[in-house]
């Protein structure tokens, strides 16, 4: 077994990083972390995280940019708040995820066939478009493109159980106002 | 009670239809009916403040104006709707670079919000507006030796609410007890289900809901009682998988607390959307109707 070293000196480390994820993120006491491990032990997602919360919130602090957009942690947060309520330090945690998400994004180095960001960039575009989710075309476009076609076979059982329970709609749903949904969204990116 | 308008969100119009066939009637048994909020937009829910938080608020933002138009405030009963949509109204009523913006972009496209409208679940309502004695004066059959898990996962008590405790809430178990219901000691009662994690990393849902499940049983509930339409889902759908996967019966019905109260209300039970669970609701139905009349 070959044992590597990683090391990182202080001239690789990214000092702009920490302000930068303080704005996006609303969470401006980010730098008063101690450390204490509360939200990776209160995390329910911490057994299948590459890095827990707590050391995600470590490599914000230093300056390890790559290391915290490029992990499967800030995917695998599903915004319970659990970190978040119990933080001693009152840091907004889930708020930094869901900031380092949209980082991630932004500069791409996310994994774009990951199903995670998949189903939210497709949510997003039937909101943005139609003003309304509808659950069967969200699955359908998820499947579609995290290319996992045998995943959709393997939902059928599940699929059938919601027809035959009146669950699941073939329609695809849509408000009145599309215009000034849209609008809305134009007028915002203007001003940004 | 000011007046509320209801905004159903994707799921109850979706998969969680029984929910809304549930909580419809039984808010009218109560004395206040409640409407849809005219032509709402979904709230985004996790997904939109993943990929952009301004646009996200701003879609909020068009269902607050649509409500506050009318002078009502939002009862959303999905937890996902309930936090997004009050985290909205946090951001769009504070004095900040965001918010100007966000409101500027709102009025601009002919939905103005002035930050006057207060979101609320309809546990919340029921508890804080309503109150228990009014629910108990409506009680026809107890729910007798029904146990009840009282689950309430993860958006609802968190973290912009302080209307019960974060992580051992017990709004939802009194309201149990009221209608003449078992509330077992459940301390996974807001553990995350994993949300969208069920349909995207199918592994860690499942056994996400194994853990909560187990622990159910372990309680000896009969029944798992919950409140928002994904931890319903969540909850249901693997069950028959997790036998085979995890060699452990858990099998156990989910359903709504709004599905239970009609019940004891003494509302017919055919309408109060039963026939939509997956799991075989037949072994639970002698427990459900063995109440005496109060």
């Amino acid at each position: 077994m070959d044992i590597h070293r990683q090391v990182k000196y202080e001239e690789e480390l990214d000092k702009t990083f920490l302000e930068e994820i303080k704005v996006l993120s609303g969470a401006e006491d980010l730098d008063r972390c101690i450390q204490c491990g509360t939200c990776s032990s209160s995390c329910p997602m911490s057994i299948y995280m590459d890095s827990p919360p707590r050391k995600i919130i470590a490599q914000v602090k230093n300056g390890f940019k790559e290391e915290a957009l490029r992990s499967f942690t800030i995917w695998l947060c599903s915004s319970c708040y659990t970190c978040q309520v119990r933080c001693p330090a009152k840091i907004e945690i889930t708020e930094v995820m869901y900031a380092l998400k949209r980082k991630a994004i932004e500069e791409k180095v996310y994994p774009q066939k990951f199903p995670i960001p998949v189903l939210d960039k497709e949510m997003t575009n039937l909101i943005k478009n139609y003003g309304r989710n509808s659950e069967l075309w969200l699955i359908l476009r998820l499947y579609l493109k995290s290319r996992n076609p045998i995943g959709l076979l393997k939902m059928a059982p599940l699929g059938l159980k919601l027809m035959k329970t009146g669950r699941m709609s073939l329609k695809r749903e849509a408000i009145k106002e599309r215009k000034q949904l849209k609008d809305l969204l134009k007028f915002l990116k203007e001003a940004t | 009670m000011r007046d509320y308008v209801y905004y159903p969100g994707c799921s109850l119009k979706g998969n969680s239809k029984h929910y809304e066939e549930s909580i419809l009637p039984v808010f009218k048994e109560l004395g206040f009916p409640l409407e849809e909020l005219e032509d709402w937009n979904c709230c985004g829910a996790t997904a939109y403040f993943s990929i952009d938080d301004l646009m996200a608020t701003a879609i909020c933002g068009r269902n607050l104006s649509l409500a506050e138009k009318r002078q009502r405030n939002i009862m959303a009963p999905c937890a996902g709707c309930y936090l997004t949509l009050k985290k909205a109204n946090k951001v769009l009523r504070e004095n900040s670079e965001k918010a100007r913006k966000i409101n500027q972009a709102l009025e601009k496209a002919g939905c103005p919000y002035h930050g006057g409208i207060e979101v609320k679940h309809p546990l919340e309502v029921l508890i804080e507006d309503i109150g228990l004695d009014l629910i108990k004066d409506k009680v026809r059959y107890k729910l007798k030796g029904l146990k009840v898990a009282c689950y309430y996962g993860c958006q609802l008590v968190r973290p912009f609410t302080d209307f019960d405790d974060p992580d051992y809430p017990t709004s939802l178990d009194q309201l149990m007890e009221t209608i003449g219901a078992q509330p077992v000691p459940y301390s996974a009662k807001t553990r995350c289900c994993g949300g969208s994690l069920t349909g995207t990393i199918e592994e860690v849902g499942k056994r996400l809901n194994f853990i909560l499940l187990k622990e159910a049983k372990r309680r000896g509930a009969d029944v798992i009682v919950t409140l928002c339409p994904l931890c319903q889902f969540n909850l249901e759908i693997f069950q028959d998988k997790m036998a085979k996967d995890y060699g452990e019966d858990v099998t156990m019905p989910i359903l709504y607390f709004s599905q239970l109260m009609g019940l004891a209300f003494g509302l017919a039970k055919e309408d109060l959307g039963f026939n939509r669970s997956i799991i075989d609701l037949k072994p639970l139905w002698p427990k459900l109707t063995n109440g005496g009349i109060v």
